[in-house]
């Protein structure tokens, strides 16, 4: 039996990880060269597209377009990012401006070089090698990265479950509780289970809506 | 440049943000003044330090002579 020999070489990329700082950067974007730093304090939602000009990208950047003012209230910063030139992001965002009626006021990285799609693992080269996948980067107002999402090229996100998504980090942050399935503003949030069994007898005793020792709940 | 036109004058932000600096101020007052965001302030500002237009003193920011004259072009 003939041998076969690689020609190809595989690349390792490093991604992310959650809890931990998230790659520093510097980027040239439609609204300047901003630095991750120039974040700080605020919560930062960084994301990609594949491309200027798709129909699904499009139908995004409406999307996040229209909560950007939820966002704003929430104290979150919106930041996009793809392998285009800012000449064609500029062109792009006029023209969604100019047919849609929809005017984009958050800036959008001109990532040419890849450079920040490769620190932050944006391009799953099994869908494609040259665009960036769907991905949604929270980091909070200390750099840290909380959440990620990646969805694959034909799939639009779901502006609604990224504002929840903000709203549970923020509610954990404030009130040091989590977030059940489904958990919207208002519901009842979970109690973090008990660490010791002390803690767990004690826990039956707090007053809490529980149906055993780890699993309880209460209103905010 | 974001701040700089290609004929070496201020674009209408740069000119918001600059005008905003006439005495010292911290970053978060300027983004509150002109209700631009604060990354863009930063974003603003480190240029229009590289370029000489406004100077940091004690963890404020004011424009230069330059600067100031910048802004009546």
């Amino acid at each position: 039996m003939e041998e076969k020999i690689a020609t190809e070489t595989k690349e390792i990329v490093s991604m992310p990880r959650l809890g931990e700082q998230a790659p520093a950067f510097e980027a040239l974007t439609t609204q300047g060269t901003v630095r991750l730093e120039d974040f700080k304090g605020s919560w930062l939602i960084l994301f990609s597209h594949p491309a200027d000009f798709t129909p699904v990208c499009t139908t995004e950047f409406i999307g996040f377009a229209e909560i950007h003012p939820q966002l704003k209230k929430r104290g979150v910063e919106l930041l996009g990012l793809s392998v285009d030139s800012v000449s064609s992001h500029i062109a792009w965002v006029r023209n969604i401006e100019e047919k849609m009626e929809v005017r984009i006021p958050f800036p959008v990285i001109a990532d040419l070089d890849k450079k920040v799609a490769t620190l932050y693992g944006m391009i799953h080269p099994g869908e494609s090698k040259t665009e960036t996948s769907r991905c949604v980067f929270v980091i909070d107002p200390e750099g840290i990265l909380r959440a990620m999402i990646y969805y694959p090229l034909t799939t639009g996100r779901n502006m609604q479950e990224i504002l929840r998504l903000i709203d549970a980090l923020q509610t954990t942050d404030k009130h040091k509780v989590a977030t059940p399935a489904n958990w919207k503003p208002g519901e009842v949030v979970i109690i973090p289970p008990p660490n010791t069994q002390e803690m767990a007898e004690q826990r039956l005793k707090e007053g809490y809506e529980c149906k055993d020792w780890y699993f309880c709940k209460k209103k905010l | 440049m974001a701040c700089i036109n290609p004929d070496g004058t201020l674009t209408p932000s740069a000119k918001v943000v600059l005008s905003a600096l006439s005495s010292p101020r911290i970053l978060e007052d300027v983004a509150k003044s002109t209700e631009l965001p604060l990354f863009r302030i930063r974003s603003s500002i480190r240029e229009m330090l590289e370029a000489g237009l406004v100077e940091q003193k004690g963890g404020k920011y004011a424009a230069t002579k330059v600067g100031r004259e910048k802004i009546k072009e």
